[in-house]
């Protein structure tokens, strides 16, 4: 076991991937010679060399339409997207073709590809530097979406991304990427190595897609979380007091809703928090998931915390971000309608 | 020939400072000391700026050492009216154009008299009515709204015409080339300008230029005319500048131009370029130093000093202090004031919809 932070995780699921496979291959917007923006690829191109991991043009597009087309040839391309802001210019790619390939091709043609990107705010991105995008993701039938929420979690997942047959989103919330962070903005911030899961084994291992993790377990409340979130919801449940239930998500899609069904069917009450805007936010498909399957047993209606329904602002970024008094606020609702 | 010009270098200035060659443009003795101020001007703003950040008043900076010709004797070539869709590296065309710095600050740091509310990163101002369009943070998109400004423009018979500014890095975009394919077929008039300064952070200007010669190439490609200018050189972007512009308001068309320069700075206060280029790389530009090479031009020509010059930096630098302060007064981006956090509903939607003042009111702002 070594201590990492999760930019370590990630890297070192990389150089894993890497050596158990030749096929791998990773590339982007200076991952190559610099080792990336935020340092995750460093120094996979000495080690693998140029062919394996290198930079390409600032071309959005491209990165993700060359993946497309070396995954159907039988390469796992595992890129980077510098910022999830900007990986629109590679969407049409992603939805129009990696997406359906299988489908479309009946089973000829496949893209098991892996498009990492930092997501999320909280570091003063303002409007292009902040967005949470998944939803767009989770949305696409054929796509698969992860958000790690902390080092173990990340390497776990991403060596299972990238084995994965099928083209998978991986979300890297980037201020986690060297601490857990509850969203007290003020407070010093804690590093990977004061917690347990920046413990991570430098081998092989992979945590599976499609199983969420309980975080904490409770009786009162279920909180459906994922991401940055996580921190915020065990810091709002403690400071309200209230015996949640946390449930991490990990994979958006595919979802284990059988953990979700279980514990909202236990506690009878559920709070969702996700940073990205609530109207038609993966939130929305989590309550309606909850109504669906869990109606009879809900004790008080399903309450949302998420960011505002506006652009990520710069200077207002903790009047957006959904942080521990508004969670609480929310838990505190939640409770009094028993 | 003309198509010969995207491949050599349109240079004014020599090595002794004197105006040579057909591209030396007419300009005044005054126009030329105003240039000069401008470039220091920007300078002197980068540097408080970059200072302001590291002191922890703002959370971000991009300066543009080294590259301030460019943007500074462009805006001083065009009319009031042309618009320019520049990208974050262009605070020289604000400064040239006469936008107050206090202004420029109030931005940088969110404050309370922040034009745009504290919603947008330090430096990606929106200031219409000095002809600077709203800057995204997503590269490349701004190049072929230029070009669709310019239809607009050209549409209504106005002779105003536009200027899409993009880096050599984000030529890779494909918007670069959905820019470049509308220039073409339609023939409006928008200038498009490359501004080459060798690094797209830790990239080369080659992974990005591929197996083309130069970047202006990239125009004969799309069969415009195509200029490759040395981005250093004042009177060579201004001459270069104006032969673009006559020609757009005389109905001739687009023109693309590349300018040779270098970041001599970090791609921005987030960057640490020790990880990846030489230490002393732009020591080993060749094309000088802008500011350099205007000062050396106005002394040749007997219009300046050293000693006018230590003067003018002088007071430049009380002119920016002063701003600074001024600007520090209605507040910084980590103590505050800043507007409303109420305005982050607003200009959402013309009208707030029913969900939105919900949200607002949920926000007890
Ligand atoms: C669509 C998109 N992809 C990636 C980025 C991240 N990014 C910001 S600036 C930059 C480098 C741009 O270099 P260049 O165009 O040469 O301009 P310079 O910074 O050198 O002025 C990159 C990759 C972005 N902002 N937008």
């Amino acid at each position: 076991m070594a201590r990492m932070t999760m930019i370590q995780a990630i890297r070192s699921a990389m150089d894993v991937a890497m050596a158990r496979d030749d096929n791998v291959v990773v590339f982007g917007e200076d991952v190559g010679f610099f080792g990336g923006v935020f340092r995750c690829t460093q120094g996979l191109q000495e080690k693998y060399g140029k062919h394996r991991c290198f930079d390409t043009p600032i071309n959005e597009s491209g990165i993700v339409g060359a993946a497309v087309g070396m995954a159907a040839y039988g390469k796992r391309p595992c890129v980077e997207i510098q910022f999830a802001d900007y990986m629109y210019p590679g969407y049409d790619q992603l939805v129009q073709d990696a997406a359906r390939m299988r489908y479309r091709s009946g089973g000829q043609f496949e893209s098991p590809l892996v498009v990492r990107m930092p997501t999320g705010g909280g570091i003063f991105g303002g409007v292009n530097h902040s967005q949470s995008p998944e939803a767009l993701f989770a949305h696409v039938a054929g796509l698969k979406t992860v958000i790690p929420s902390n080092p173990y979690d990340a390497k776990g997942l991403l060596i299972a991304s990238i084995e994965d047959e099928d083209p998978v989103m991986f979300l890297e919330p980037k201020r986690l990427y060297n601490g857990p962070f509850d969203g007290h903005h003020d407070r010093p911030v804690t590093p990977w190595s004061k917690h347990a899961l920046g413990e991570v084994p430098e081998d092989y291992y992979t945590v599976p897609l499609g199983k969420a993790a309980i975080r904490r377990e409770g009786a009162e409340v279920t909180m459906l979380v994922y991401g940055t979130m996580v921190y915020v919801a065990e810091a709002a449940a403690e400071e309200a007091g209230v015996d949640a239930e946390i449930i991490d998500l990990r994979t958006l899609l595919p979802l284990d809703m059988e953990a979700i069904e279980k514990s909202v069917q236990k506690t009878g009450r559920c709070v969702i928090v996700h940073e990205a805007t609530r109207t038609c936010g993966y939130g929305a498909e989590l309550a309606a998931i909850v109504a669906e399957n869990c109606f009879y047993h809900l004790e008080s209606p399903v309450v949302r915390v998420t960011g505002w329904d506006t652009p990520y602002p710069h200077a207002h970024e903790w009047d957006y971000f959904p942080g521990p008094a508004r969670v609480g606020a929310a838990l505190k609702k939640v409770m009094e309608k028993a | 020939m003309m198509r010969e010009l995207a491949y050599r270098l349109i240079r004014v200035l020599d090595a002794e400072g004197r105006a040579v060659g057909p591209w030396a443009p007419e300009i005044s003795e005054e126009a030329l000391r105003e240039g000069l101020r401008d470039m220091l001007k920007v300078r002197a703003y980068d540097t408080r700026m970059t200072m302001a950040q590291r002191q922890g008043k703002t959370s971000f900076y991009m300066q543009a050492l080294g590259e301030e010709a460019i943007a500074c004797a462009f805006a001083r070539a065009l009319r009031p009216g042309d618009m320019h869709f520049p990208t974050y590296r262009q605070q020289g065309l604000l400064i040239a154009n006469g936008c107050p710095v206090v202004r420029l600050m109030n931005q940088i740091y969110s404050n309370t008299e922040d034009p745009l509310q504290g919603r947008q990163m330090p430096v990606f101002y929106s200031e219409r009515d000095y002809g600077y369009f709203s800057i995204s943070g997503n590269l490349a998109s701004q190049y072929i709204q230029a070009v669709g400004w310019a239809m607009a423009q050209a549409m209504d018979g106005k002779d105003g015409l536009s200027v899409g500014w993009i880096g050599e890095g984000a030529t890779a975009e494909s918007d670069f080339y959905s820019a470049m394919l509308f220039a073409s077929t339609y023939r409006p008039p928008v200038i498009l300008n490359i501004v080459n300064n060798q690094w797209a952070i830790s990239s080369r200007e080659s992974l990005a230029r591929g197996s083309s010669p130069t970047f202006a190439a990239r125009g004969v490609g799309f069969g415009l005319p195509a200029l490759r200018v040395d981005g250093n050189d004042y009177l060579a972007v201004y001459a270069a500048a104006k032969w673009a512009a006559e020609r757009a308001r005389a109905g001739l068309g687009p023109t693309a131009i590349e300018f040779l320069t270098y970041r001599t700075g970090a791609h921005s206060t987030s960057d640490d370029p020790s990880a990846y280029r030489p230490k002393n790389d732009s020591e080993a530009w060749p094309l000088g130093d802008p500011v350099d090479r205007l000062k050396q031009h106005l002394i040749a020509q007997d219009i300046w000093t050293e000693e006018r010059h230590a003067q003018a930096v002088a007071e430049i630098d009380i002119e920016i202090a002063e701003a600074q302060k001024q600007a520090e007064k209605n507040g910084t981006l980590h103590d505050g004031p800043h507007s409303s956090p109420a305005t982050m509903f607003e200009d959402v939607y013309k009208e707030m919809p029913l969900h939105l003042r919900r949200q607002r009111q949920e926000a007890g702002v």
